[in-house]
């Protein structure tokens, strides 16, 4: 099967590092991924509240590119755009006065054939793949200490019917990723509530308010780190909460990167020196914390066997 | 997947059924051709019919926005059954909807007042490009700006642009340095190499709409 990458414009700008772990992430778990040669922007959110028909064109020139470069399936790590390009297949396979009109809008042939997925989807489907690499033993000791809040948003999981997730209110893919990488999920209640996209400039204070109370549950519940799959979000809880005058931020990471780690990836290939909550004193204390519990364990055996061959004599 | 949330579809309750009586209209209505409801145009234009809301109000419950709003979303639903334009088109509630499609997932009657409130501001815009906040429209413009001149999304263009529309010259302006360090920045906008295809889109998009006999506001 062949996977057409979708990068889109903030995987190229501030949130490289979604990019780079993707990059990283693909080939250790056996995914080939071809960027779209050529692709444009999704145009998020700005063209479908300016107009609905230029909503859904600017996505369906780059699923006809997909097409024509012989693609099956477009995995699209950011969350608006999957959201943009699924929404896209998803209206025109079933309007047919938009499928009609398509191919004269972007000027291209456009059977509207390639399957658009999301990474945790990508992710989930190599489950075991994961969990291989993590037994292994390579990993990052730190990620089996891990708690963190699996944080969905909106676009994962709505609209319903485009998004492909399990339940729109409760939701277990990320999660399951998240064991398969053997850190520890944490229940919590925002996992799909609005971090406030795309307001992040236009109305700053709404994203403040959002992403604070989003960052309060997740500690409240006892995560070390919040994962996330969308840069907004990223942008959101990272960049944003930064700010916080309190300074009650959460390590943000993206999943590719936990999976990264997991396999025993380091943290600058994965990006993680570009975060603004700094990961790294997270990282080096259940580091620590592994290898404690790790000699620990070690101890009790030897004392045991100690104890077992002191008996026999 | 399959969709738990069954598709909104026109026909099984009337859309026409609780048009405003004639007193609730232009005195003239019997002289200037009508204008048709905002139900029906919202139906014509979705096959999303907002009579099927009966005000439950959970929509408004999921709202992460709707402390901020003067107008909630299940009132903005109640203004287009009761075709109250100038209220509806003015109000804040629209404006400020994220799109997060919370209240869509969760309304019981399939009204799906996310696709409602994305239409009703297509609408506002339609009539008027400044009904919009200024921030909020300077952000669409912007953005749509940048995809126009490049075929992409070029981060450092869009704060600046959006900056000098919105009035907000300095915003974000002291986590450049921070930005640039982290390598997070490009400096140099990378552009699609047929872009010319992509400006195209817009030409025909907009060329599409105005024989459908709607004019865009996002120009």
């Amino acid at each position: 099967m062949s996977i057409g990458y979708y990068p889109g414009c903030s995987l190229h700008g501030t949130s490289r590092e979604f990019d780079e772990s993707t990059r990283a992430v693909a080939p250790a778990l056996g995914i080939e991924l071809r960027e779209i040669d050529d692709w444009s922007c999704c145009g998020a959110s700005s063209a479908h509240s300016s107009s609905h028909l230029l909503g859904v064109a600017l996505p369906a020139r780059n699923l006809a590119l997909a097409e024509e470069q012989g693609h099956d399936a477009v995995v699209a790590p950011c969350a608006a755009c999957f959201s943009r390009l699924a929404t896209t297949r998803y209206e025109i396979a079933h309007d047919a006065n938009l499928a009609e009109a398509i191919p004269g809008i972007i000027e291209r042939p456009f059977a509207n054939s390639v399957d658009v997925v999301n990474i945790v989807q990508l992710l989930l489907a190599h489950a075991e793949k994961i969990r291989e690499g993590v037994s292994a033993g390579s990993g990052t000791a730190a990620v089996g200490q891990l708690k963190v809040a699996a944080y969905y948003g909106c676009l994962l999981v709505r609209p319903v019917e485009v998004a492909g997730a399990d339940d729109s209110e409760v939701p277990t893919t990320m999660e399951q990723v998240i064991s398969a990488c053997g850190a520890t999920p944490v229940k919590w209640n925002m996992a799909v509530e609005c971090c406030g996209g795309s307001f992040s400039m236009s109305r700053t204070s709404s994203v403040m308010r959002l992403g604070r109370a989003i960052v309060d549950d997740a500690r409240k519940a006892g995560a070390d780190a919040i994962v996330v799959a969308c840069p907004m979000c990223h942008a959101n809880l990272d960049f944003r909460q930064a700010a916080r005058s309190d300074g009650d931020a959460l390590p943000v990471l993206y999943l590719t990167q936990l999976v990264g780690l997991a396999m025993g990836m380091t943290p600058e290939t994965l990006g993680l020196q570009r975060h603004f909550v700094d990961t790294k004193p997270l990282l080096d204390t259940l580091d620590t914390r592994a290898h404690e519990l790790a000699a620990k364990t070690q101890a009790a055996a030897a004392a045991k066997t100690k104890a077992r061959d002191g008996a026999v004599v | 997947m399959e969709s738990s949330r069954p598709l909104a579809t026109s026909g099984d309750i009337s859309a026409t059924g609780d048009e405003p009586r004639a007193a609730d209209t232009a005195p003239s209505a019997s002289v200037a051709p009508r204008r048709a409801t905002l139900v029906a145009e919202i139906l014509k234009r979705t096959g999303v019919n907002v009579m099927r809301c009966y005000q439950c109000g959970k929509c408004s419950a999921g709202c992460p926005m709707a402390t901020e709003m003067t107008r909630r979303p299940h009132e903005v639903m109640n203004l287009v059954q009761r075709d109250r334009r100038d209220d509806l088109l003015g109000s804040d509630g629209i404006w400020l909807c994220l799109t997060c499609e919370t209240c869509s997932a969760r309304c019981p009657n399939a009204a799906d007042p996310a696709r409602v409130i994305d239409t009703v501001r297509q609408i506002a815009l339609e009539q008027d490009t400044t009904l919009a906040p200024r921030a909020i429209g300077a952000f669409n413009r912007s953005f749509l700006g940048q995809i126009k001149q490049t075929g992409r999304m070029f981060e450092v263009g869009l704060a600046a642009q959006y900056n000098l529309r919105s009035g907000h010259l300095l915003q974000d302006a002291a986590a450049m340095p921070s930005l640039l360090s982290r390598g997070k920045l490009r400096v140099k906008p990378a552009s699609v190499k047929n872009i010319a295809e992509v400006r195209r889109i817009f030409d025909n998009v907009a060329a599409a709409e105005r024989k459908a006999g709607t004019q865009r506001g996002h120009r």
